[in-house]
């Protein structure tokens, strides 16, 4: 088992804490199968054109806490086999940037990892990320079905307003609903962020995990998504906890073959 | 926000993304601030053919930080040679680290060169959200 990073600094009334799906993420990139398809994609020895020698990058779309993305950047030795892995993160809440920025290099210092943190900056999903550019992708999407939150109120409760020091629970309600709500089917985040995944992805190594729970058709999700093309690849890689006989939070892997 | 973290940004808006000019998004009043960290030598080399040279050598002439090289550098650049020892940093493998990873922009703005948006820099954090996004 490797370490789980701390996230005892952050703030979680108005941050996602750190749950099954979190740690269902964490433990299928550490897993013995995800370990080895990753160490051999991104084994800088394994390609005679050496396009593999770059530094990866890898990004997480709605960092939360940062829990994700410091586990990655902390434990990149034995996820890739690599000493020189980016991270970069983006959160809509600009609370969850500051809270994951910490985790991410406390996480980095603590383990004494050689990886690189960039930042986590504040936006939508992955549309401020220079086209493929992306290895590595992680999504933990809002994935509940319930109503999208209220986004005309996201410019007054995104900060905290000049004259108090802290958050009102309107605030923080609506700012915990960003994290979780997913609109029909849960689905309505995802499926915007699935649109974005071609144009990020780095063309020849890029791969992406996102997860999904059983009210967001999985089986549909991955039918679509091979849909993209005849190289287009989507696998369940992780799974967790049983409903009704159907896996009730599940990890998609997504990638391209490129023949060679 | 790392310079090295501008070479991976771009305009937010669908439509800018086609045209060159929307990256790199320039620099705008930006105040920076210097937070050192430890130098990879191995990332250093690995990264050079990751880097958009032309672009980050504007990004920092906007700065008015010290020039970079013309050309982007090699890995054997990165090295002073010294016999019989462990390899050494060279000095433009220092420099190098400075302005990627430990130059940041504290405040300002960041314009894209395409449709002119200005996205803001507070306390570090870049914020790309449009309004747009949030309708
Ligand atoms: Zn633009």
């Amino acid at each position: 088992m490797l370490p789980t990073p701390s996230t005892s600094h952050v703030n979680f009334d108005r941050v996602y804490e750190p749950a099954e799906d979190s740690y269902l993420l964490l433990d299928t990139l550490s897993a013995p199968s995800e370990t080895g398809f990753l160490r051999q994609r991104f084994n800088a020895l394994s390609r005679l054109d050496h396009t593999n020698s770059s530094p990866p990058l890898v990004l997480e779309v709605g960092v939360g806490s940062g829990v994700v993305l410091a586990f990655i950047a902390a434990n990149a030795e034995s996820i890739f086999g690599r000493h020189d892995v980016l991270t970069l993160g983006t959160d809509i809440n600009s609370f969850a940037c500051r809270a994951a920025s910490q985790t991410v290099q406390s996480a980095v210092q603590e383990s004494h990892s050689h990886s690189i943190a960039l930042d986590i900056v504040n936006g939508d999903l992955a549309s401020c990320v220079r086209p493929h550019t992306v290895d590595v992708f992680v999504f933990n999407p809002p994935y509940v079905p319930a109503e999208l939150p209220d986004f005309a109120q996201h410019a007054a409760f995104s900060t905290l307003s000049k004259s108090d020091s802290s958050t009102t629970f309107e605030q923080d309600s609506y700012l915990l609903e960003l994290s979780y709500a997913g609109g029909v089917d849960g689905m309505e985040v995802t499926n915007r962020m699935l649109g974005q995944i071609p144009h990020i992805l780095g063309p020849s190594r890029g791969v992406a995990y996102v997860l999904l729970c059983a009210q967001n058709k999985p089986e549909e999700v991955k039918m679509n998504i091979r849909l993209w093309g005849p190289e287009w690849r989507a696998e369940t890689v992780g799974s967790s906890g049983k409903l009704a006989g159907w896996e009730k939070l599940q990890i998609v892997r997504i990638w391209s073959e490129v023949s060679s | 926000m790392k310079l090295l973290t501008l070479n991976f940004l771009t305009c937010a808006i669908k439509s800018c993304k086609s045209s060159p000019a929307s990256f790199p998004l320039h620099p705008r009043d930006a105040t920076l601030e210097i937070i050192e960290s430890d130098l990879n030598l191995a990332f250093l080399r690995n990264i050079l053919p990751r880097l958009m040279w032309s672009e980050l050598c504007t990004i920092t002439r906007e700065l008015g930080l010290p020039a970079l090289p013309e050309t982007v550098p090699t890995g054997e650049d990165m090295v002073e040679k010294k016999e019989g020892e462990e390899e050494v940093a060279s000095q433009t493998a220092k420099d190098l680290h400075r302005v990627l990873l430990e130059t940041g922009i504290r405040e300002g703005g960041l314009v894209c060169g395409n449709c002119g948006h200005e996205y803001k820099v507070l306390e570090g954090v870049g914020n790309f959200l449009l309004p747009g996004h949030l309708v």
